[in-house]
């Protein structure tokens, strides 16, 4: 009982935040609203037993992404308090599919509620987390560190990903670089 | 005693709460937000199927850390043009970065 109600306010604040990321005009209010977002998954993370994959998005998402946002923000400053309105004119269109799509993807869960119910149940595996022994969770860490390096595991894609970030790196400061003609 | 269905749920709201900025927002900056607002959606679903139905073995953790880098890569080089968008057009309003159009 204790853990759903914590879960619903989790959920609650993530999606409250991400409600005010996508609709205040001011745009660095948007940002430290993404920021408390970020913080909502990651306690999701540890309602889930990930608590490294919560560290990494403390460190990666609110530590590194967002003070890039609010950088960016600052830096195209300008455009931030003018009276030019914040959404588009297909706005009620977005909105419409949007709703749309999630009413899809519910109507998928109500249609397969006897394998993935939506209210909690013993009788099915899926509608409580499963109680694994302590030193599995503990392990996960380690298996997934040895499953980067492992050739017949996720080696390739670690190493590509690995060639992206050096990518990102280079491409981010040459496009970013301001051309001769513009200092003077 | 929490369903997996509960954690696909809230990961879906989430998602199109992001899909409607993507598509309605019209400062670029706040395009990516709501795009770093969907990738954090996928990575709940891939955490929560993890949890539920792998426990020992750490392919949605894996994944989950891939989704992670890419959202760094894809930001940092998303922020950069940005800010040399609006370097040489002054603006960035996405309806107005039309020199593809005609």
């Amino acid at each position: 009982m204790v853990e759903q109600i914590v879960f619903l306010i989790i959920s609650a604040f993530t999606l409250t935040m991400a409600v005010i990321v996508v609709t205040k005009r001011n745009l660095f209010h948007a940002a430290l609203a993404l920021m408390a977002s970020f913080l909502g998954v990651a306690g999701l993370y540890v309602t889930l037993d990930a608590g490294f994959l919560a560290a990494a998005q403390l460190l990666v998402y609110i530590g590194a992404i967002s003070i890039l946002v609010i950088f960016a923000i600052m830096m195209t400053r300008r455009l931030m308090q003018t009276s030019e309105p914040a959404f588009n004119t297909q706005a009620g269109f977005a909105l419409l599919t949007a709703v749309i799509g999630f009413g899809v993807v519910f109507w998928v869960f109500y249609v397969f509620r006897n394998i993935w119910p939506l209210v909690p149940d013993t009788a099915v595996p899926l509608a409580s987390k499963p109680v694994v022994p302590q030193e599995v969770l503990q392990n996960s860490v380690a298996l997934m560190g040895r499953a980067f390096v492992n050739p017949a595991g996720y080696v390739l894609p670690f190493e590509i990903a690995s060639v992206l970030l050096l990518a990102a790196l280079v491409g981010a400061i040459i496009v970013a670089w301001p051309k001769a003609e513009d200092k003077a | 005693m929490i369903p997996l269905s509960w954690y696909l749920i809230v990961a879906a709201l989430l998602f199109s709460i992001g899909l409607y900025g993507v598509m309605a927002r019209r400062n670029a900056v706040a395009i990516l937000m709501s795009v770093e607002l969907m990738l954090n959606a996928v990575n709940i679903n891939l955490v929560a199927f993890w949890r539920y139905t792998a426990p020992d073995r750490p392919v949605g953790l894996t994944w989950a850390v891939f989704v992670l880098t890419v959202a760094a890569a894809e930001a940092a080089v998303g922020l950069a043009l940005i800010i040399s968008v609006y370097r040489r057009r002054d603006s960035v309003i996405a309806e107005d970065l039309d020199s593809l159009k005609n």
